[in-house]
C-alpha cells in the first residue's frame, strides 16, 4: 500500500510540474498525455505490433537458450570430462557483451530475426549454464548417497536427485536471463529492425515524439514485471517445497 | 543372514601423497537379527566403516561379505543418516516410498508399504508434509521409515539421533527399541555415546582411535524389550561403566590433540 502510494505521488509530482508549463513537453510530457499516446497506439493496433515483434523474438531466444543453457549445465555439473572441456570455453566467452557480436551475427545469419534471436539466446545462455552448472555442483553429497543405498543408478540420480535438487538454481538463472533477454532485444531492434519496441522507442526518439518514447520505456517496464510475475508463478508450482 | 566384515582396512590419500589410516583391520560378524553397536570417540573411522558396509565407499583391503541373502534384487542395506537426507521436494510419504519406486513395485504395493511404515513410525497425519515442515525427531522417524521401506537384510544407521536434542533423542532411542522389537532387523548402529549404546544393542564394539580398530566387543545380556527405565538398573551401569573404561583415554588424548 504505501509503495502503491509512493509511485502514485511520484507521478503526480510529474504531472503538477509538467503543468506548470516551465519545461517543454518536448522534454518531459505529463504522464497524462503519454497515457493519452498509448490509447491512441492501442486503438490503431500500432502498439501490438511493436510488442508482438519484440516478444516473439524474446520467446524464441529465452525459451531455446533456457533449454540448450539447462541441458549444458547438467552436462558440466555432473561429468567431469564435459566440465574440464566446456569451462574454460564458457569462461573465455561469458565476459563478451553479447550486443558487441550482433554486428557479426548479423553477417552470419543476415539482418532478420535469426541474428536477433541469436543474440538473445547468447545472452540468455550464459547465466541459465552458470546457474544450472553452480546448482547441479552444490547438490547436497549425502542426498546422493541416500539415493544409491535406496537402489537409484547414475541415470535416475540425475533425474530423481539432481534435477529437484537444482531446480531453486535454475529458476534464477531463468529470471537473470529474463531480463538480459529485454535489455538486448531493444539493443537489437535499435541497431537493426522494422518493428519493435526498440525500434519503436528510437524512431520517436529521431521524430521527437516524446509522448512515444516514453511510452515505450513504459511498455519495457510493464513487460519486465509481467515476466518475472509469471516466471515467480511457474517457479511456486514447480518447487511447492520451497519455503 | 549374517554379515560378516572380514581385515577391513581404509587408508584415505589426499592429492598430494598424505595418507590417513582410518581403519586397521577390522573384523566383526552382525549375526542374523542382531543390534550391533559400534561406539568409539570421534575420529576413530566409525562411520567409514558403516559407508564401507553400505558399499558407499570402498575398502582399501578386506570385504564386507553378506551371507545367505537368498533374493538378490533389491539393496542389501538402508541408511539412516546423520543428518536425515531427506530429499526436500519429496512429501514424508513419496520419502518413504523412494526405495520401493527404485524396486520397480506397483503403485498400489507402495502406498500399502509407505503406510504400514508411515503407522509404525508414528507419522499419521503427515503423509503430505514437506521435511522442512517437519521437528527433527520428525524427520528422523521419516528416514527410519524410508530405511525400513526397502525391506533391507541390514539396516545401517550412522549417529542417527546424535543431531536432536537430550530430550528428542531419549524418547527416539525407546521408539527404535520397539521398532526394532517389531521388525527384527539386523542393525548395525555406529553412535560416540555410551548410553545409547548399551541402551540399544545386543553387543558392543569398541573402537580404538585413529586408525580405528576393534578394542573389544561387549554382550550386552539386558532384557528386551527394553523400557527407559532400564537404564537406572546396576547392570546397565557397570556396562556403561565397562565401555567407558575401554573409552576413556582415547578420548583423552583426542581431546589433548
Amino acid at each position: 500500500m504505501v509503495s502503491f502510494l509512493s509511485i502514485l505521488f511520484l507521478f503526480c509530482l510529474w504531472e503538477f510540474i509538467a503543468r506548470l508549463g516551465f519545461v517543454s513537453p518536448l522534454f518531459l510530457p505529463a504522464p497524462t498525455a503519454i497515457l493519452e499516446t498509448g490509447i491512441k497506439m492501442a486503438l490503431s493496433g500500432e502498439i501490438f505490433h511493436h510488442i508482438g515483434a519484440s516478444l516473439w523474438r524474446i520467446f524464441w531466444g529465452f525459451s531455446c537458450a533456457a533449454v540448450i543453457g539447462t541441458l549444458v549445465g547438467i552436462l558440466l555439473g555432473f561429468f567431469s570430462l564435459a566440465e574440464s572441456i566446456g569451462n574454460p570455453i564458457i569462461a573465455a566467452t561469458y565476459p563478451i557483451p553479447k550486443i558487441a557480436i550482433l554486428p557479426l551475427l548479423i553477417l552470419w545469419l543476415g539482418i532478420g530475426e535469426y541474428s536477433k534471436i541469436a543474440v538473445i539466446g547468447l545472452g540468455v545462455f550464459f547465466p541459465m549454464v552458470i546457474n544450472v552448472y553452480t546448482g547441479v555442483r552444490n547438490v547436497d553429497p549425502v542426498l546422493i548417497k541416500a539415493a544409491i543405498s535406496l537402489g537409484s543408478d547414475r541415470k535416475r540420480i540425475i533425474r530423481k536427485v539432481i534435477l529437484p535438487s537444482a531446480l531453486p538454481m535454475i529458476f534464477a538463472g531463468l529470471k537473470l536471463g529474463i531480463g538480459i533477454a529485454l535489455l538486448l532485444v531493444v539493443a537489437a531492434e535499435m541497431i537493426a529492425a522494422d518493428a519493435g519496441i526498440g525500434y519503436m522507442i528510437l524512431t520517436s526518439a529521431d521524430l521527437m515524439q516524446t509522448t512515444k518514447l516514453m511510452f515505450g520505456i513504459s511498455i519495457l517496464s510493464m513487460l519486465g514485471l509481467v515476466f518475472s510475475w509469471i516466471i515467480n508463478k511457474i517457479e511456486k508450482l514447480c518447487i511447492p517445497w520451497k519455503t | 543372514m549374517r554379515v560378516v566384515i572380514e581385515h577391513v582396512c581404509k587408508t584415505f590419500e589426499d592429492g598430494s601423497g598424505g595418507k590417513t589410516e582410518a581403519l586397521r583391520d577390522i573384523n566383526l560378524t552382525n549375526e542374523e537379527n542382531e543390534f550391533l553397536v559400534v561406539v568409539g570417540p570421534s575420529g576413530c573411522g566409525k562411520s567409514t566403516l558403516l559407508n564401507i558396509v553400505a558399499g558407499l565407499l570402498p575398502a582399501t583391503s578386506g570385504k564386507v561379505i553378506f551371507e545367505g541373502i537368498p533374493d538378490l534384487s533389491k539393496p542389501f542395506t538402508s541408511v539412516v543418516f546423520q543428518e536425515f537426507a531427506l530429499f526436500p521436494w519429496r512429501t514424508v510419504e513419496k520419502n518413504i516410498m523412494y526405495g520401493p519406486e527404485e524396486r520397480g513395485l506397483p503403485k498400489n504395493e507402495r502406498e500399502d508399504i509407505a503406510r504400514h511404515f508411515i503407522d509404525m513410525v508414528g507419522l499419521k497425519g503427515f503423509e503430505k508434509r514437506y521435511p522442512h515442515q517437519l521437528s527433527g525427531g520428525m524427520k528422523q522417524r521419516v528416514s527410519i521409515a524410508r530405511a525400513l521401506a526397502n525391506d533391507p537384510w541390514l539396516l545401517l544407521m550412522d549417529e542417527p539421533f546424535s543431531a536432536l536434542d537430550a530430550q528428542t533423542r531419549t524418547i527416539m532411542q525407546g521408539e527404535l527399541s520397539q521398532i526394532y522389537e517389531k521388525t527384527h532387523k539386523s542393525v548395525l548402529y555406529i553412535t560416540h555415546n555410551i548410553q545409547e549404546a548399551v541402551f540399544l544393542g545386543d553387543r558392543v564394539a569398541v573402537l580404538s582411535r585413529r586408525p580405528g580398530r576393534v578394542e573389544s566387543v561387549i554382550s550386552i545380556d539386558l532384557p528386551r524389550p527394553r523400557e527407559e527405565n532400564i537404564v537406572l538398573a546396576p547392570e546397565f551401569l557397570s556396562y556403561a561403566e565397562e565401555i567407558w573404561g575401554h573409552i576413556r583415554d582415547q578420548a583423552k588424548s583426542a581431546l589433548s590433540e
